[in-house]
């Protein structure tokens, strides 16, 4: 961790402004010199120069020039340590008087490095999300190149030793570097199927953060925010695709019941139903409202705008019995459509049964609970167990609970369910 | 999500492991150790002293008492954590180290972690 930054770095607005700067220096040093991993590696370095220097000696006039400059400068040292010839006339460019980094887009190459600031923060997080990585490879070159986390910052949030983080972005570019993957955005026909994975990746990182089990929650809160301000980035990159609104006003909409979702000193899970909705962040919801209203309205339809709108129904109600469920049953039915799962189904289940009763909810339980994809995963015995106690059999919820409680898969989930087994006494 | 690979001593049974066979075994394990730090998936991995004593404090003050000893049929020997996408991938892993073809490997999911930094 460099002197003078400390946890709140990440959430800090000065330094934000100052992360929000990472891909726009990487991408014009990559369109400039080639050699992505040696380029990131020098951003990285530049980013934690100016976390030593600048709260000392005073921020720079041009933070963007600053960074540019020094990252070039390590791309040099480094180009310069491996001493290959090739490497050594790069080394020369690098060395030569630089244009402010603004006017990167005037330099020569192909029809890529053309394009403007905003396409290469793109074109990194297409690099950063390439298919040939692992979701947490994805994960971390992701936050470390396109938001200019540190690496020790990142292994903090996830919990890893900083050597074991370091490798995995390590691994990550030699994956890119094998599987040839270049800096340049990929052809028109796979751009939507790789915004698929940058989307998912986004939404890892949300997850991470908010189903985060440890401790005070602090850091995870961090990741959350970083993932809402990387899909608030994509969408004005891709303004077009419904999908990317869908997914922040997803982000959106869940985080604003953060307050409300656990109780405090035990740090169980409340249930939507239960929730103080007036600890609910309003701005948020407003903010995740309208961007699901817009996509709905004019956009192809896709998964995370159906969950977003399904939040959103949530989170319009002033009370749990105000809940529109016959609209939320109607949202759940499309979602099976579009992105069919047996967990979509099982809160199909819960819709239903607010809708017809517990026995219509039941038997579509039932009916999964031969699933394989659900054998090992608490989620059906947990509905069972909420669908049998609205139906009034205690001993049945009290069982299934218990169930579910053995196989949760984070604290605050397995004090929960422990919580409402107890309650049925 | 984050895993505990548990290995259980038997004292027997790595007692009739010749020497040479003995260094396999660790060489092996070292070896797996260093691809998962490469891998980025090492979070630790620990070898556990055989000399254990239990601290009891239900019936007042606490009582420190020997044992388990490692001459017991299963003891705990080693453990590692893996942070790893799956746990497909968990059970991969403890499926390449040498214990799973002698005394088997336990894997558990870590469902909660404190924090360690503040």
């Amino acid at each position: 961790m460099a002197a003078g930054r400390d946890r709140e770095a990440v959430t800090d607005p000065d330094w934000t402004q100052v992360r929000r700067l990472a891909p726009e220096v990487l991408g014009a040093l990559v369109r400039r010199y080639g050699h992505f991993d040696a380029c990131e590696d020098a951003v990285q370095e530049a980013l934690l120069a100016a976390a030593r220097q600048w709260p000392g000696d005073g921020w720079p006039g041009s933070p963007k020039a600053w960074l540019t400059t020094v990252a070039a400068r390590r791309l040099a040292d480094e180009l310069r340590r491996d001493e290959a010839r090739r490497r050594r006339e790069e080394l020369d460019q690098a060395r030569a008087p630089r244009r402010p980094a603004e006017e990167s887009g005037s330099e020569p190459g192909g029809p890529d490095a053309l394009g403007p600031v905003g396409d290469d923060t793109l074109t990194l997080l297409f690099l950063c999300c390439h298919p040939a990585l692992t979701p947490a490879s994805q994960v971390a070159l992701t936050l470390r190149a396109v938001g200019g986390l540190t690496t020790a910052e990142i292994a903090r949030a996830f919990l890893v030793p900083e050597a074991t983080m370091t490798q995995r972005i390590v691994r990550a570019k030699d994956r890119i570097r094998a599987a040839g993957a270049t800096f340049r955005l990929p052809p028109a026909d796979e751009q939507g199927a790789r915004l698929r994975v940058v989307l998912h990746v986004l939404y890892l990182v949300f997850n991470e953060g908010y189903t985060a089990t440890a401790g005070a929650d602090l850091v995870r809160d961090e990741l959350t925010a970083e993932a809402i301000r990387l899909a608030r980035l994509l969408l004005r990159l891709v303004p077009d695709d419904g999908e990317v609104a869908g997914l922040l006003a997803l982000m959106l909409l869940t985080e604003a019941r953060r307050p409300a979702r656990l109780d405090g000193e035990l740090g169980a899970l409340v249930t939507l139903s239960e929730q103080d909705r007036s600890r609910w962040d309003a701005d948020a919801i407003a903010e995740g409202v309208a961007l699901v209203t817009g996509a709905l309205g004019s956009k192809p339809l896709g998964p995370y705008q159906v969950q977003a709108a399904i939040a959103a129904v949530h989170d319009e109600a002033p009370t749990a019995a105000d809940t529109d469920w016959p609209q939320i049953l109607a949202l759940y039915r499309v979602l099976e459509t579009l992105d069919p799962s047996p967990v979509v189904t099982l809160n199909k289940a819960v819709a239903l049964a607010m809708v017809d009763g517990p026995a219509a909810g039941l038997a579509v339980v039932e009916a999964l609970a031969g699933d394989r994809r659900l054998a090992r995963s608490h989620h059906l015995d947990s509905v069972r167990g909420h669908l049998l106690e609205v139906g009034g059999d205690r001993d049945g919820a009290r069982a299934a609970y218990r169930a579910a409680a053995r196989r949760a898969r984070s604290l605050p989930e397995r004090r929960h369910l422990l919580a409402r087994a107890a309650r049925l006494g | 999500m984050k895993y505990m690979l548990l290995i259980y001593g038997d004292q027997e049974r790595w007692e009739s492991l010749g020497a040479d066979e003995l260094a396999a075994v660790i060489r092996e394990t070292d070896a797996l150790n260093r691809a998962l730090l490469e891998s980025g998936e090492l979070v630790g991995a620990y070898g556990v002293a055989d000399d254990a004593k239990v601290v009891r404090a239900a019936d007042g003050p606490p009582a420190v008492t020997d044992g388990p000893y490692a001459e017991a049929k299963e003891f705990l020997g080693s453990f590692t954590i893996v942070d790893c996408d799956s746990e497909e991938r968990a059970l991969e892993i403890a499926a390449l180290n040498p214990a799973s073809r002698y005394t088997g490997v336990e894997v558990r999911a870590l469902v909660h972690e404190a924090e360690t930094q503040l």
